[in-house]
């Protein structure tokens, strides 16, 4: 009962707000919007017991990537007569990546109804114990089955972190507003100023 | 308390367990205020001692009631929206930052079994729900439509991610070192680690840690000596400036609330809990029962790191901007980056066997 009232007021509230993302206005709700829409959606997961998939939703998507979107689009300044203006000409191009997404979600929903993934089963003394921790499932097949492709992930990541800073390091900018604190904390009173007793009417020269 | 509903109430499980869910939440949320109430209270007189002066000495003995007098005031204010302000968010900013300074504290264990929800992934709960605290003050300084707050705003979304980062590894060699996510059981895996001293403090290859994380809590909660976010020198309030009455007090409520939850957090993830600091029988069960003698100590531990953030507040000047960001990016994030190098090559050696 309380599942169920549950799931219908996550799914309610994840469909509704993905569909205020598009329709509001202001970028600024839009965003907002989609949060909303992240952390029903995060708790749609933990209604289906993958709580940890949930945890990391809100972490990454709302905690970290959401603040970034919205840093930058408050920062914006937005014409949004001119954004209107676009829609005819780009509607091809949108009906396009919608039905390609369309596409992949028909393709996804029937394999997965031709059979489940072969992940193979668990076997032998060290095998993640089904039901168990969360955590401890995920782990252990990120590890043990899948090693290679998740090290390979982060590399690809690390290359993108790289290209991202190389793209935007500009050598050879003034160093402006750059300190040596270390320079800074070794100076001391003696090597800054000076005491003078100059006579009175005379001045003194620095 | 679930099944004291459904033997008294003769109700189903589902709604018993709702109850019971319902009132352990008052049990926690209320005494919470009550608490933040007094922690106020506490911070200005920490403060004013400091200072040499009395504090708030006027309202009820000692002033105890100052805090009380405050809320009534300010909830008899007239709340002010400003004309150009974003009307929807600017009302929602301040209920999203009390809110989420409440949500955080359904996973803190207060006892052995004195907990609200003893999930697998408590800790990565308490990350996620922090990392929400930001949107209060990123969406408050937007909706002002002002420049002082949206300075605030820029500040506190940068902050609040840097250090997010470094919270981020230092957490994870905790978890590394206990084992599990489930705050009771760090708190478990703390009891008689060195010596018969409850903690993980006592570690050498976590004290620095914790350092860092006392560091980082501050500046997670942008209390001082980093709140640059409401700087007065510079941004006349920060975030807050535009706001009035009750939706001010609520920015100041779940302020104040999140700083708890931080002091909680270090005692929890460091200094053993609701774990006495010596592993020795009595000391678990000198109060009545256990479960308040647990109390006892979790109370005692946040009350001693409310101290120490009061303290600071007192005596440390405020960061600049670019020292703030290069003690979190340069600093912290190689520091605790490399101590999960450390740490889990030293479990990998001495508990796994490589």
């Amino acid at each position: 009962m309380i599942q169920t009232i549950a799931f219908y007021l996550f799914a309610a509230l994840v469909v509704l707000s993905a569909v205020c993302v598009i329709t509001a206005r202001n970028p600024v709700h839009s965003v907002l919007w989609l949060i909303m829409a992240f952390f029903n959606g995060a708790g749609l997961m933990v209604l289906v017991g993958a709580e940890f998939i949930a945890m990391l939703l809100v972490i990454v998507y709302v905690g970290a990537v959401a603040v970034l979107f919205l840093f930058v689009v408050m920062m914006l300044d937005i014409d949004f007569a001119e954004l209107r203006a676009g829609f005819v000409k780009n509607f091809p191009l949108g009906l396009l990546i919608a039905l390609v997404l369309l596409a992949e979600l028909v393709l996804g929903i029937g394999a997965w109804r031709m059979g489940g993934l072969d992940l193979g089963t668990p076997a032998g003394t060290a095998a993640p114990a089904l039901g168990a921790s969360n955590t401890a499932a995920l782990g252990a097949v990120l590890y043990r089955d899948y090693l290679f492709l998740f090290e390979a992930a982060g590399l690809i990541l690390l290359v993108a972190m790289v290209g991202a800073i190389v793209l935007t390091h500009r050598e050879g900018r003034a160093p402006r507003g750059q300190q040596n604190i270390s320079r800074q904390n070794a100076r001391r009173p003696q090597d800054a100023t000076a005491m003078r007793q100059p006579k009175v009417g005379e001045g003194i020269e620095l | 308390m679930t099944s004291f509903f459904q033997t008294k109430l003769h109700l189903t499980y589902e709604w018993s367990w709702a109850l019971a869910t319902v009132v352990g939440v008052l049990l926690i949320a209320l005494p919470l205020m009550l608490a933040v109430a007094m922690i106020i209270y506490a911070d200005r007189k920490i403060w004013a001692a400091m200072a040499l002066r009395r504090g708030p000495n006027v309202v009820g003995p000692f002033g105890l009631l100052q805090s009380f007098a405050d809320g009534l005031k300010v909830f008899l204010q007239e709340t002010i929206v400003p004309s150009a302000s974003n009307k929807g968010i600017f009302l929602i900013a301040p209920i999203v930052t009390f809110t989420v300074a409440l949500l955080a504290w359904a996973v803190v264990p207060f006892g052995p079994g004195a907990v609200l929800a003893d999930i697998d992934v408590g800790l990565l709960y308490i990350l996620a729900i922090s990392s929400l605290g930001v949107y209060g003050v990123v969406m408050s300084g937007w909706a002002s439509n002002s420049k002082y707050p949206f300075f605030s705003a820029m500040r506190a979304a940068a902050q609040m991610i840097s250090y997010e980062v470094s919270i981020g590894f230092i957490l994870i060699c905790v978890v590394l070192w206990a084992g599990t996510f489930n705050l009771n059981g760090i708190i478990a895996a703390q009891r008689d680690h060195i010596f018969g001293i409850n903690g993980f403090v006592v570690n050498p290859l976590l004290f620095p840690l914790w350092v860092m994380f006392l560091i980082s809590s501050m500046a997670e909660t942008a209390r001082a000596p980093f709140d640059l976010t409401e700087a007065e020198s510079e941004l006349v309030a920060g975030y807050q400036t535009e706001y009035s009455s009750m939706s001010f007090a609520l920015f100041w409520l779940g302020e104040y609330a999140n700083v708890l939850l931080m002091c909680t957090l270090n005692a929890v993830l460091f200094w053993g809990g609701w774990l006495p600091p010596v592993d020795w029988a009595p000391l678990y069960d000198f109060l009545f029962t256990e479960g308040l003698t647990a109390i006892f100590w979790l109370f005692a531990k946040i009350l001693f790191f409310f101290f120490i953030f009061s303290w600071v507040k007192a005596t440390v000047p405020r960061y600049r901007y670019d020292q703030l960001m290069r003690l979190g990016w340069k600093v912290f994030l190689p520091l605790s980056l490399f101590f999960v190098v450390l740490v889990s090559g030293w479990l990998m050696v001495t508990r796994y066997g490589a």
